[in-house]
């Protein structure tokens, strides 16, 4: 019934056809009509309230601390001035680290690959195991990993600290990996198994009349047909886990910490001058990483399209 | 591989069951037992380490005698059941109106998305500014003219909570979008087909036939926004620090200034194990219903 | 000279410590604002010149942020070889459980018993007989700064002391100046009513009510008329709207607000801005009213460690920290006093000297994180924020509030 072997290139070929409005397909040819002048005129208004803040920032930090203390947020920079940004990368200090973001930055990367990989590999493998492959008492380890959800990681810090130390993982990047790993898995469990649940049950019934297994399913049709939720995970993951500052500090040694640890301590200084300029600058650059994945997932989330059409 | 036919019980599935080692290992070892740590440790006099000294309920009884924590279960209800409102129409409707095969798909979906790189530190240190009534909104609109226009709801403590939703949205909202966006483009193209050659308005096809097809996503966005609004506290750290006064102030902040800046740990797992509780009162009865009552066919 | 006088300091440090291995010791604070680093510098540097390797452990945030990573790491059995903490009751379980090392041995060695000034700083390091911190600075609370421009524009004259403030409030207001800054933060309003209470009903009610928890005395007469002292400061301050305790002071330096009560840190602020104590700012110790001030500050705790070698080295940096020209180093780039009567701080401005003198005197009081847990210390944080904020409670509703906290405090 499904052509497993060639998924992605047939359904593009009958998209040109259509001309009326859909959910999805190639960029249209029209004129200016006024359902059009809604549509982006709604988008734009969106967009101008997500973009005002980035303003702010953007603005704040190309300003000198003098201009800033005169305290009118909006107004452009009368000086621009780079030095915010020269400051927060490379001569922000730590104490006496004087060398900015760029300390934990390749720290950060260290911690960032291994622990999406291994959470969203572990999570969607379960998320499919609960959606197709049901076993007893499956459900109630999901509940209370939804449960899991909802604690608040402060009330893990002890256990989990006594956990690793039990392990003889305390300090180390594996013990690191695990507890993302964990925090990670009820979310993102969830949300493959609703994903999987959500697939036409035939295409997976087909598989096993076929004789495929848990595996070679998984791999041939479950993989190839997820791109948007893998996506998805992978934004969530990347966020959290590049922004994640108090794991990445209470389970590692002082020459793996990522680089939040900076941003925290330029952001989050208790006693002295606020440098706002560097903070703001800091945190645009902390966040330039997830940014260009969100970037490049774009084009995934397209190509997802063409992955979602093979089930017709 | 071969199919099982008839394997003994035990063995069905086994190649799931094997998958399944780590999500049953942290649920039981980490959730679980995190779990009743924390709730036995909660009727403890514990301060800044844990030890076995047995209160009873003492540390409850403080805890619902604090003015603070019943403030901050008022405020979390409201955000809560305000930001899940907010979320879910503004993410579908971001989402509904991006996949209309518009033009800048790509720059739109980043345009909402990007907030969600931001820590909540400095989002909530932005909005702080710009909420500012000195050099923020108010002072903007006054200044075209509008000399009496008020717009200080960081200052108010009645409003406070709103100001702090503002922020919590527009960080937060992009990633519902996107959410909805994947779900969508899990819609089969037939269905689209289907309804336009039936002739059923856009809207209704959205409402009577997407939207339920899409309940599986709407259900994890569900999960994902509600644990997010239960632990909120870096926002309103960095955008109020719970004031004006303490109007600002919310549970997980309390368990955590409990914990470590009272250096009172018994309070602080008092005050966890009654937002746990909480949320399983809401949880089991859905778990029930969701996963309990129907058989997979 | 300074140079000079570490460079000796690290001379003689290195001829003591000939037969200890070099190791690397891992320090661990929250000082990470530009002063700050500056101050813990001097103390690298020093620890560096004994041929050991101070490696840096910053973590910007003092409660929230920076204790529960200490702690984890103490109690997940990998701590760092020294950390910072408050004076104290911060530790005070940490030594219990037997997590930190006694460093009785060294500071008798070294007679701290005769040199800290003054010696509550030692006693609060204590427990059962033993020392266990090195106390490094002291800060103080109790200033009110104000500033000279906004009283001139005002018209009236620059108070000295804290009625005439209060009563230069309408003419303030009437020219368009907040009389008082105050930011949002708990910490700073619980601040400014202890530092109310010390100069209005001086050190003993003080003393009694944080350190004996005396709830009678509480609830009584002296502190109503600190009650309604912090009740006519609210008024005050109620148009001031900023959440730090630097925009507080911002607010000062640019004359747009009149005064702040704040902390001795407050002065880094003003000579940022180029300001001078003096000319364009003043500076009242006690309000005015009754000169005294108070002890807290930091301490430096030194973890068990099982590595003999680094065991070593952190009694050589315990006996730095103590040392004269490190105690003069560290204290000049901090903006803080030393914990020792013997050294000399030419270097300081006005203000500074302004302490320094009241601490000669002896008119010093201890810090309530000595005197009360941190547990109860928030409760009166959270007390006197939502009161500050909160125009609907009385004066005196607040102070059954407070009595009903004191009578329960530890």
């Amino acid at each position: 019934m499904v052509d497993l072997s060639a998924p992605t290139s047939a359904p593009l070929a009958t998209a040109p056809s259509r001309t009326e409005a859909g959910p999805s397909g190639r960029k249209p040819r029209r004129s200016i009509s006024r359902a059009n002048i809604f549509l982006y005129g709604t988008l734009i208004v969106f967009a101008l309230y997500y973009l005002l803040p980035l303003y702010v920032m953007i603005v704040t930090s190309l300003k000198g601390m003098p201009e800033i203390r005169m305290g009118n947020i909006f107004s452009p920079p009368m000086e621009i001035t780079f030095e915010p940004w020269a400051k927060a990368w490379s001569t922000a200090c730590t104490g006496l680290n004087c060398d900015g973001l760029s300390r934990g930055f390749w720290n950060s990367v260290q911690i960032l690959i291994p622990s999406v990989v291994l959470s969203i590999a572990v999570a969607s493998v379960n998320g499919y195991a609960l959606a197709n492959w049901r076993f007893k008492g499956a459900d109630t380890f999901f509940t209370i990993l939804i449960f899991g959800a909802f604690i608040p990681y402060q009330v893990m810090l002890y256990p989990i600290v006594i956990l690793l130390r039990e392990m003889g993982l305390y300090g180390s990047l594996t013990g690191l990996v695990l507890v993302h790993t964990v925090f990670g898995m009820p979310i993102l469990t969830l949300l493959f198994r609703n994903y999987f649940t959500s697939m036409p049950e035939e295409l997976f019934k087909a598989a096993r009349v076929d004789g495929a297994g848990f595996w070679g399913i998984y791999f041939k049709i479950m993989l190839p047909m997820s791109l948007p939720i893998f996506v998805v995970a992978i934004i969530l993951q990347v966020t959290g886990i590049w922004n994640d500052f108090l794991f990445g500090v209470i389970y590692t040694r002082p020459d793996l910490y990522p680089m939040t640890v900076q941003l925290n301590n330029i952001v989050n200084s208790v006693q002295g001058v606020k440098e706002y300029n560097v903070n703001m600058a800091a945190t645009i650059l902390t966040g330039l990483v997830p940014l260009t994945i969100y970037f490049i997932s774009g084009k995934l989330f397209v190509r997802g399209i063409a992955a979602g059409a093979v089930k017709g | 591989m071969a199919a099982d036919r008839k394997p003994s019980q035990l063995f069905r599935n086994l190649n799931a069951k094997v998958a399944a080692i780590p999500m049953i290992l942290t649920a039981c070892v980490v959730f679980v037992g995190g779990t009743l740590w924390t709730i036995t440790y909660s009727f403890t006099n514990s301060k800044l380490l844990p030890r076995e000294t047995f209160v009873g309920l003492e540390q409850y009884e403080r805890l619902w005698s604090s003015n603070k924590w019943l403030i901050s279960i008022e405020n979390l209800f409201i955000y809560g059941v305000l930001s899940l409102i907010f979320s879910l129409v503004i993410g579908f409707l971001l989402a509904a109106l991006l996949d209309q095969k518009i033009r800048f798909e790509n720059t739109f979906r980043t345009i909402f998305l990007y907030p969600f790189a931001l820590s909540f530190i400095v989002t909530g240190l932005v909005w702080q500014w710009i909420l500012n009534p000195d050099f923020g909104i108010q002072k903007v609109v006054r200044n075209l003219g509008w000399e009496n226009f008020t717009f200080d709801p960081l200052y108010n403590a009645e409003i406070v909570i709103y100001g702090v939703l503002i922020a919590g949205l527009w960080q937060g909202t992009g990633l519902v979008m996107c959410l909805m966006l994947a779900g969508l483009r899990g819609i089969d193209e037939d269905i689209w087909k289907a309804s336009r050659v039936d002739g059923i308005p856009k809207w209704k096809t959205y409402l009577l036939i997407v939207i339920p097809m899409m309940r599986p996503v709407f259900i994890t966005t569900l999960v994902i926004i509600a644990s997010g609004i239960v632990k909120l506290y870096d926002l309103i750290v960095a955008q109020t620090g719970g004031g004006p006064g303490i109007a600002s102030e919310v549970p997980a902040k309390y368990v955590y200034d409990a914990m470590f800046l009272s250096q009172n740990l018994g309070q602080g797992f008092a005050g966890s194990t009654m937002m746990l509780l909480t949320v399983l009162i809401v949880l089991i009865p859905w778990a029930y219903l969701e996963f309990g009552g129907k058989k997979h066919g | 000279m300074n140079t000079f006088k570490l460079f000796l300091a690290g001379a003689s440090l290195l001829a003591l410590s000939t037969s200890a291995k070099a190791v690397d010791l891992e320090v661990t604070h929250w000082w990470t604002s530009g002063g700050e680093a500056a101050a813990v510098a001097e103390f690298a540097k020093a620890f560096d010149a004994t041929g050991n390797k101070w490696v840096d452990g910053a973590i910007a945030g003092s409660g929230g942020t920076a204790r529960p990573i200490m702690i984890s790491r103490i109690t997940g059995g990998d701590p760092m070889a020294a950390t910072q903490f408050n004076h104290g009751r911060q530790a005070e379980e940490l030594v219990e459980a037997g997590l930190m090392r006694d460093l009785t041995d060294i500071a008798t060695a070294e007679g701290w018993k005769d040199i800290v000034r003054p010696s509550s700083l030692l006693d609060s390091c204590t427990l059962d007989g033993k020392i266990y911190c090195v106390p490094v600075n002291i800060h103080s609370q109790q200033w009110l700064w104000l500033s000279n421009a906004a009283f001139e524009k005002a018209g009236v004259p620059v108070p000295t002391n804290w009625d005439e403030y209060a009563a230069a409030a309408p003419a303030l207001e009437a020219a368009g100046i907040i009389p008082l800054a105050m930011g949002q933060q708990s910490w700073q309003t619980s601040l400014a009513f202890q530092v109310l209470v010390v100069a209005l009903a001086g050190s003993d009610v003080y003393n009694k009510v944080y350190g004996d928890k005396d709830a009678e005395l509480a609830a009584g007469p002296e502190l109503a008329k600190v009650f309604e002292a912090a009740d006519k400061a609210r008024a005050m301050s109620a148009n001031s709207k900023v959440q730090d305790w630097n925009q507080a002071t911002n607010m000062v330096i640019t004359g747009q607000a009149a005064g702040q009560i704040m902390g001795d840190w407050a002065q880094g602020e003003f000579a940022v801005a180029g300001q001078v104590a003096g000319t364009d700012y003043t500076c009242l110790p006690g309000l005015g009213v009754n000169e005294v001030i108070q002890t807290g500050g930091d301490a430096f705790y030194f973890p068990v460690l099982k590595d003999e070698a680094k065991t070593a080295a952190q009694g050589e940096l315990a006996k730095l920290m103590m040392s004269p020209e490190v105690q003069v180093a560290f204290n000049l780039k901090k903006g803080s006093l030393p914990v020792r009567g013997d050294v000399n701080l030419e270097a300081a401005n006005d203000c500074m000297k302004k302490g320094l003198d009241i601490l000669a005197k002896g008119n010093i009081i201890q810090s309530p994180d000595q005197l009360m847990s941190a547990d109860s210390l928030t409760q009166v944080n959270d007390l006197f924020v939502e009161f500050f904020n909160t125009p609907s409670i009385t004066a005196a509703d607040a102070q059954k509030r407070f009595a009903d906290i004191v009578a329960s405090a530890d």
